[in-house]
C-alpha cells in the first residue's frame, strides 16, 4: 500500500515535504495578458491572446494538462449551431437559447457564432472531434460525409427550457414538424486538455502550474480602479508570486462546496472538485468588480454525499439514451432522451409522480435498470464507449465497470432513481449561477479585467467556456496593445502577502476543514430554502463572526494546506456575497430558485431584473439591469467583431 | 504481535485509499502526481517507488491518475465501499457489484 499510514508504519516517521519550501521568497512576472485559471476557458484565452502576439502568462492551481472541470474529458460539444450538419441558423438559435430569464445572452451569442470555429481549431491542435476511425458507422446522427457524430441530446428543443406544459405542446414536440436541430456534437474530450496545454506551450505562453491566484492588484491599490496584476501562492513551495499585467482574464470556476459540510464526502459526490472554490469571483469582488445573479442557487443534483456519481442531470448513466426497466424488466414510461423523444434530460414531473405511485402499488418493482442490452449494438457502443467513456469523471467509472466484468451487451446497469432519495433542500450549489457582469467585449466593470467561462454570470457548458475564453483572449490582447505600462502598488502587495502567510505563522488553532464546515453550516441555516430578512441578517452576522473570530485562528502546516485555507477564505467571501445578493432581491423567483418567505409573490414584474452588486469604498453597493440588457444580439456581436475571420460565413 | 512497538497515531481519514498501486508494475514515474488536479499524491522519497497518497480525503475521483498512467495495471481505482455500483446479468438475473 502507498498510504501515508503504511509509509509511517514501515519507516517509523512521516515523509519529508517533497518540495523545496520557499515561504520567504517571491517572484515577479510581467505579462501583456495574464490568464487566471488554466481550465478550458483559460487555455483558450491564453491561446487566443498569444495568437494576437501578446506576451501571455497563464496561472493554474492544478496542472494545466488535466485541470478544470473539463480536465478528464468532455463528451458533448453542446451548442454548435454553425456546424455544417446543423439545421438551425446560429443567430436565431442564439436568440432561442437566450429566451430564458437570467441567462447570459452575450456569452450565448458568442458561443453560437464561434463554437464551431473552436471545434475545428481544436482538431488542428490534436483534439479528436470526428469518428475518423469509423467506429460508429450506422449510429443515428453520424454524418458519413463529415464523420461528425450528432448527439441525440436536445434534438428538437433545448432541455434547459421549461418543459412543455400542455398535452398539445408535448404532441407538438414529439411529432414535431421542427427538424432535428443538430446543434450538439459528440466529441472525444479526453484528448482536449493535453492538446490545449501543448498549443499554449507551442505559442510561448508562460505557464505557472500549482499556483493559486490570491488577489487582483489594482491601480494605486484602490478598489474599483484598473486591474494591473495579481498575486499568487505556489501550493507546493509556498513561494509568493507577483504578476504585473496590462490586461487580465479571470477564468477560474464557481464555488463548488459552500453548502457542503463534509469535505471528505464532497470529493466523490460533487460535480466539482474541492479546488473549485470561487477564488476568481472573490478576488474580483474585493477589487471592486460588479457581480450579478449571485442570489441564484439550487439544490445539489448529485452531490449529496451519498449518491452514486455519474454526472449531472439525470444523475446516473443508466438513463441517458438507455431505456429504463424495472426489476422485472417492465419498461418504464421515461423519455429515452434523444432520437425517439424530444430531447429532454429529465421526465415530466407528472411522469415521475406516476412512476412513484406505481412503485407504491407494487406495479413497478425496484430497483430500476438501464437496459443496455436492449439497445442497437452501435448505439450502445456510442453511449457506453463514447458518451460515457469520454465524459469527465465517467471515463474512469466505465473503466472500473469494464475491469470488474460488466458487459453492456449482456448486463443491465442498476439505476439509483428513487432508491437513494432526493437531496436535502439545504444542500445547495451555486457554481452555475452568479458571476461577473460582462459587456460585449467580455470585459468586467473594471478596466483591464475580462472574464470567461464559469467566471461570468449564468455560465453554460464546456464548449461555452472554450468559445468565451477564446473571445476574451482576443479582446484582452487588443486592450493590452493600446494601454500603457501598469504600475503595481507595493503597499497592496505587502498587505496581501501578510494576509496569505498569516496561517503559516501559527502551528495550532483552527484548520481549514473546520472553517469550511462552519461556513457551510451558516449557509445551510440562514441562506437556504427559506429566506427572510432576519434569517439572512443572522447569516451575515454569523459569517462576520467567523471572519472576526475564526479566521485569525487559522493555521496551516504546509503550502498545500495553506492553499486549502486560502480557498476557504474565498468561499467565505463568496458566501457573504450570496447573502448580500439574497437580501437585495425582495421577491421570490422560480427561475432563480429563490424563495423569500417575507416576499412570497413569485416573479412580480417589477422584480424581473438582474440585481448587481459590488464593493465601493468597502461598502456593498446594489444596482440593477433589465433582463436582456445586452440588446440585439446579432447586431451587437457584429458591431464589435467586424474584423473577425472565423469559419462561419452565414447560412 | 505482542512485541510490536506501537506509535500513537490519530484515526485515518475516510476514505483512505482512492487508488491502489501495484509496486511490481509502477516504476515511480509520477505521471499521476502531475495530472492530479488537487495534489492527492506526493512522490515517494525513494525513487522508482509508487507515490504516497497524502490527501485521500480530497480526492474527487476524477480519474486522471488512472486514465493517464503509462503502465497499465500500475494504478487501479478503488471506490469507497458505499460507491460501488451494481449490475444484473439480463439472462440469468445474477447481481454483481464492483
Amino acid at each position: 500500500m502507498s498510504t501515508w499510514h503504511s509509509y509511517f508504519k514501515e519507516q517509523g516517521h512521516a515523509p519529508d515535504w517533497p518540495y523545496p519550501i520557499r515561504f520567504d521568497q517571491k517572484q515577479e512576472i510581467d505579462a501583456d495578458v495574464l490568464v487566471i485559471g488554466g481550465g478550458i476557458a483559460g487555455c483558450w484565452a491564453a491561446i487566443s491572446a498569444a495568437r494576437q502576439g501578446a506576451k501571455v502568462v497563464l496561472v493554474e492551481k492544478g496542472d494545466t494538462i488535466r485541470s478544470g472541470a473539463g480536465g478528464p474529458g468532455c463528451d458533448h460539444w453542446c451548442n454548435v449551431p454553425a456546424n455544417p450538419v446543423s439545421n438551425v441558423d446560429p443567430d436565431e438559435w442564439a436568440v432561442h437559447m437566450a429566451d430564458r430569464p437570467y441567462c447570459n445572452g452575450i456569452g450565448i451569442q458568442i458561443q453560437c457564432r464561434e463554437d464551431y470555429d473552436c471545434l475545428l481549431e481544436l482538431e488542428q491542435m490534436g483534439g479528436k472531434v470526428r469518428d475518423t476511425a469509423d467506429e460508429y458507422v450506422g449510429a443515428q446522427g453520424r454524418d458519413d460525409k463529415t464523420k461528425f457524430m450528432i448527439s441525440p441530446r436536445y434534438t428538437r428543443i433545448h432541455s434547459y427550457f421549461p418543459v412543455p406544459e400542455t398535452e398539445a405542446e408535448k404532441e407538438k414536440f414529439l411529432k414535431s414538424e421542427h427538424k432535428l436541430s443538430n446543434v450538439v456534437i459528440r466529441v472525444w474530450g479526453s484528448t482536449f486538455k493535453p492538446a490545449l496545454k501543448k498549443e499554449c506551450q507551442r505559442l510561448g505562453v508562460k505557464i505557472f502550474d500549482r499556483v493559486m491566484t490570491t488577489s487582483l492588484l489594482t491601480e494605486k491599490g484602490v478598489q474599483g480602479t484598473r486591474v494591473v496584476g495579481a498575486t499568487g501562492l505556489n501550493s507546493r513551495t509556498g513561494e509568493f508570486m507577483i504578476f504585473k499585467s496590462k490586461a487580465a482574464i479571470l477564468a477560474t470556476a464557481g464555488p463548488g462546496s459552500i453548502w457542503l459540510i463534509s469535505t471528505e464526502l464532497g470529493g466523490y459526490c460533487n460535480m466539482m472538485p474541492r479546488t473549485v472554490s470561487g477564488d476568481g469571483t472573490a478576488m474580483a469582488w474585493r477589487a471592486g468588480a460588479a457581480l450579478t445573479t449571485m442570489e441564484n442557487n439550487m439544490v445539489l443534483r448529485i452531490a449529496t454525499g451519498y449518491k452514486h456519481k455519474w454526472y449531472t442531470g439525470a444523475g446516473d448513466a443508466s438513463y441517458e439514451n438507455v431505456p429504463l426497466v424495472d426489476a422485472n424488466g417492465k419498461a418504464l414510461p421515461y423519455p429515452i432522451q434523444g432520437w425517439v423523444d424530444w430531447g429532454a434530460m429529465v421526465p415530466f414531473p407528472e411522469v415521475e409522480q406516476v412512476v412513484r405511485e406505481k412503485i407504491l402499488k407494487g406495479e413497478y418493482k425496484l430497483p430500476f435498470y438501464g437496459d443496455f442490452p436492449a439497445m442497437p449494438e452501435v448505439e450502445r457502443r456510442a453511449t457506453w464507449n463514447l458518451m460515457l467513456g469520454e465524459e469527465s469523471t465517467t471515463k474512469v467509472i466505465t473503466k472500473t465497470f469494464n475491469d470488474a466484468g460488466y458487459d453492456p451487451s449482456r448486463d443491465l446497469l442498476q439505476s439509483y432513481k428513487f432508491i437513494e432519495g432526493n437531496s436535502l433542500p439545504q444542500w445547495r450549489e451555486a457554481s452555475h449561477s452568479g458571476g461577473l457582469l460582462v459587456d460585449w467585449d467580455l470585459k468586467t466593470t473594471l478596466d483591464g479585467l475580462y472574464a470567461a467561462g464559469m467566471q461570468m454570470f449564468a455560465p453554460e457548458d464546456h464548449s461555452y467556456a472554450a468559445a468565451t475564453g477564446r473571445y476574451a483572449g482576443r479582446k484582452a490582447a487588443a486592450y493590452a496593445r493600446q494601454v500603457g505600462e501598469s504600475r503595481i502598488s507595493r503597499e497592496q502587495v505587502a498587505l496581501e502577502k501578510a494576509r496569505v502567510y498569516a496561517p503559516v505563522q501559527r502551528s495550532s488553532g483552527m484548520e481549514w476543514k473546520e472553517l469550511h464546515a462552519g461556513i457551510a453550516r451558516a449557509m445551510q441555516y440562514y441562506c437556504s430554502e427559506f429566506k427572510t430578512e432576519s434569517l439572512l441578517k443572522m447569516g451575515l452576522g454569523t459569517l462576520r463572526r467567523i471572519e472576526e473570530e475564526a479566521v485569525p485562528l487559522l493555521f496551516a502546516l504546509d503550502p498545500h494546506k495553506l492553499m486549502r485555507t486560502m480557498e476557504d477564505l474565498s468561499l467565505l467571501t463568496h458566501a457573504q456575497i450570496i447573502v448580500n445578493a439574497s437580501l437585495a432581491r425582495k421577491a421570490s423567483s422560480i427561475p432563480l430558485n429563490f424563495q423569500r418567505v417575507d416576499y412570497p409573490a413569485l416573479d412580480p414584474p417589477e422584480w424581473n431584473k438582474y440585481i448587481t452588486l459590488k464593493l465601493e469604498n468597502g461598502k456593498v453597493k446594489i444596482g440593477e439591469l433589465p433582463l436582456a440588457f445586452w440588446g440585439d444580439m446579432k447586431k451587437q456581436y457584429e458591431a464589435r467583431n467586424k474584423d473577425y475571420t472565423g469559419v462561419y460565413k452565414g447560412k | 504481535m505482542s512485541q510490536q512497538k506501537l506509535s500513537a497515531i490519530p484515526n485515518v481519514v475516510t476514505p483512505n485509499a482512492p487508488v491502489i498501486f501495484n509496486p511490481d508494475i509502477c516504476n515511480g514515474c509520477n505521471t499521476c502526481v502531475e495530472v492530479c488536479q488537487i495534489d492527492v499524491f506526493i512522490p515517494n522519497p525513494e525513487k522508482g517507488k509508487p507515490p504516497i497518497i497524502l490527501h485521500p480525503d480530497e480526492c474527487w475521483y476524477g480519474g486522471c491518475c488512472v486514465n493517464d498512467c503509462p503502465l497499465p495495471g500500475a494504478i487501479t481505482f478503488n471506490w469507497p465501499l458505499q460507491q460501488r455500483g451494481y449490475w444484473k446479468n439480463k439472462a440469468t438475473g445474477e447481481i454483481h457489484q464492483i
